[in-house]
């Protein structure tokens, strides 16, 4: 309807509309919903299928048509899981390299951040170009050569070739610098009035401030380590350094036919369960952390 | 002096990142051009640094020659051009219906952005139990104990079951359990970009709408879209991107074999490929694949941004 139809319309006509258009207004907003339930349905439904499908015996799980609820919960699928899939020595394995190299890549970041955030050298914007540059590059060119290096290091099978590779990571850099480009300079300047180190203003300034992106960089870190698989593969296959998604993977092979599937989900619910506590306590910093690498966009 | 003093002291923090990215960034991308355009080279052969490898273009002709490339290259294309534009318009759906409640807005938010932490070999895992078929499928007369939740789904519906996963299973049928899952687990990296654009959009052009009480998708097409293009393009753009890179959810559903038991590598992609002639240390091809992935992608970001550009109002 057009604004001059608007104009000559009575009161009455009015009163109509207002009436017709709330109807329409709450059908609409009964379709939204209806979608948004049938979408956030469809979502959950892998979630719901793993976890009721991990309390079920072998023969209720093959029923057809299958039940929605078992008729009977085990837990002794969980127990056998996690033995069957040795998830312990897995578990320990991913804790060791995700805390030490989510520390490592910690101090690294918050140095280089501060170099290219507050100190002058010589070549700053070209190196922070060049850094952003290699972004671009799909990972798996890198890997065929440090596939090589780390082997004629003598690296396979042993924690640092999964902790060294990737301690550097331009796109925390990125996201670190950014914050720490807020903080105002005037506080630096400031700071070496009183003769206060680099160092210490740093940690007693800027770690303190930027918290909320160190936590962001910590989480997705660590959600790395657990959730890494093509090169804990490649180069740390053994018992003694598998990690987690890896071990998954291998204890069972079979993903078709005749499978022990309440076993094999039960430890799949296993392998997500920090993931998902995770989400529930820490979400806020994930989100802000995966929107804030859309904006660089 | 100061000047000179704080030149010293920023390389040294700079320092530890530079010295991990000269030895696994800045060399593997010299090293890995070297050994693609080396006729043949292969780090077994290279050991003792006797043999030599002339320069030649031989490895990226055999990497292209190879029907493996060819049905790989396919499979990745189909991936890629089905799951990014349905991610997409579904996110885009979601979002702006999202954007349009109150009560339960939080709640839903929160559901949707579930499958972005979850481990895509873990859940691949239950994909393919959702899909799998427990009998002596793929026989004359198969004998079957349980056809799996979608299947029972589609009987309930009065619908015929379909071999998704299980050996003599068609290639659709692959492929469609692949481009659910993709779909499925690219939803919520898109929905929270889009919604943090929807968030950003000036209100004043909804009133407006209001006021001419312009229809629903009117407004959808003529307004959210229009301004919701610059994250529509990082969207997509972002979504090719990770497309051309598929692999670790085809082995979360099909395992190490990239497909069916009767037609193992049916599946795989360009990345798989990739970890293939490495395995059977072929460095050379190995190289010579990544650095087409590498331009694939550049080619296909340039045009998109070719496009965007055109097409994106800020």
């Amino acid at each position: 309807m057009s604004q001059n139809t608007m104009q000559v319309m009575s009161a009455q006509n009015m009163r109509k509309t207002s009436t017709r258009q709330k109807i329409t207004r709450v059908l609409s907003q009964t379709g939204v919903y209806a979608f948004l339930g049938l979408m956030a349905a469809v979502v959950l439904f892998p979630f719901y299928w793993m976890i009721i499908s991990s309390l079920k015996s072998l023969a209720e799980y093959r029923l057809s048509p299958p039940t929605f609820w078992p008729t009977q919960v085990l837990i002794s699928n969980y127990s056998e899981a996690f033995t069957t899939a040795s998830l312990g020595m897995l578990f320990k394995n991913t804790m060791i390299v995700g805390i030490v190299s989510t520390l490592l890549s910690l101090v690294i970041t918050i140095f280089t951040a501060f170099a290219f955030a507050r100190l002058e050298f010589k070549g700053k914007e070209l190196l922070f170009a060049l850094l952003l540059a290699t972004m671009m590059i799909p990972g798996e060119l890198f890997t065929i050569t440090n596939f090589a290096t780390v082997t004629n290091l003598g690296w396979r099978n042993t924690y640092h070739v999964l902790i060294i590779p990737f301690l550097v990571s331009v796109f925390y850099i990125y996201l670190l610098r950014q914050n720490f480009m807020q903080i105002p300079n005037e506080l630096y300047l400031a700071a070496k009035v009183d003769g206060t180190s680099d160092l210490k203003y740093l940690w007693k300034v800027m770690v303190p401030l930027s918290l909320p992106t160190l936590i962001s960089i910590t989480i997705l870190k660590m959600m790395g380590a657990w959730n890494s698989y093509i090169w804990p593969r490649l180069v740390a296959n053994d018992e003694a350094h598998r990690l987690i998604t890896n071990g998954l993977r291998n204890a069972f092979t079979d993903t078709t036919g005749d499978v022990n599937y309440p076993v094999q989900m039960a430890a799949v619910a296993l392998v997500s369960l920090p993931l998902f506590l995770v989400f529930v306590f820490l979400r806020k910093y994930i989100m802000s952390g995966v929107s804030r690498s859309g904006i660089k966009g | 002096m100061v000047e000179s003093k704080q030149q010293w002291k920023a390389w040294l923090y700079l320092a530890p990142a530079i010295i991990l990215l000269l030895v696994f960034t800045v060399w593997p991308i010299i090293n890995t051009v070297a050994m693609a355009f080396m006729e043949d080279y292969s780090g077994l052969a290279s050991i003792g640094g006797e043999a030599t490898f002339r320069f030649g273009f031989g490895n990226f002709t055999r990497v292209v020659q190879n029907a493996e490339f060819q049905q790989a290259l396919t499979n990745t294309m189909i991936l890629c051009l089905i799951t990014v534009p349905v991610s997409t318009l579904l996110a885009l759906l979601i979002a702006v219906a999202l954007n349009a409640i109150k009560p339960l807005q939080k709640a839903l938010q929160t559901i949707f952005f579930l499958p972005y932490v979850t481990n895509s070999i873990a859940i691949g895992m239950v994909f393919a139990a959702m899909f799998n078929v427990i009998g002596s499928v793929g026989t004359r007369r198969p004998l079957i104990s349980s056809y799996g939740i979608v299947n029972d789904l589609i009987r309930m519906f009065g619908g015929n079951w379909v071999n998704w996963i299980n050996s003599g299973s068609e290639y659709w049928a692959n492929m469609f359990v692949m481009i659910v899952y993709i779909v499925w687990n690219a939803l919520p990296f898109k929905i929270l970009i889009l919604l943090g654009g929807l968030a950003g959009i000036n209100k004043q052009y909804y009133e407006a709408a209001k006021v001419d009480s312009t229809p629903r998708w009117r407004v959808l097409t003529r307004i959210t879209v229009p301004l919701l293009s610059p994250m529509l393009a990082y969207v997509i753009i972002t979504g090719f991107i990770a497309g051309f890179k598929e692999y670790t959810s085809i082995v979360g559903v099909f395992g190490e074999s990239m497909g069916p038991v009767h037609e193992a590598h049916r599946l795989n992609t360009m990345v798989g490929l990739i970890y293939d002639s490495l395995a059977s240390n072929n460095q050379g091809r190995a190289s010579a694949a990544a650095l087409i992935l590498f331009m694939i992608i550049l080619v296909v970001t340039l045009i998109n941004l070719r496009v965007s550009k055109k097409r994106v109002h800020y």
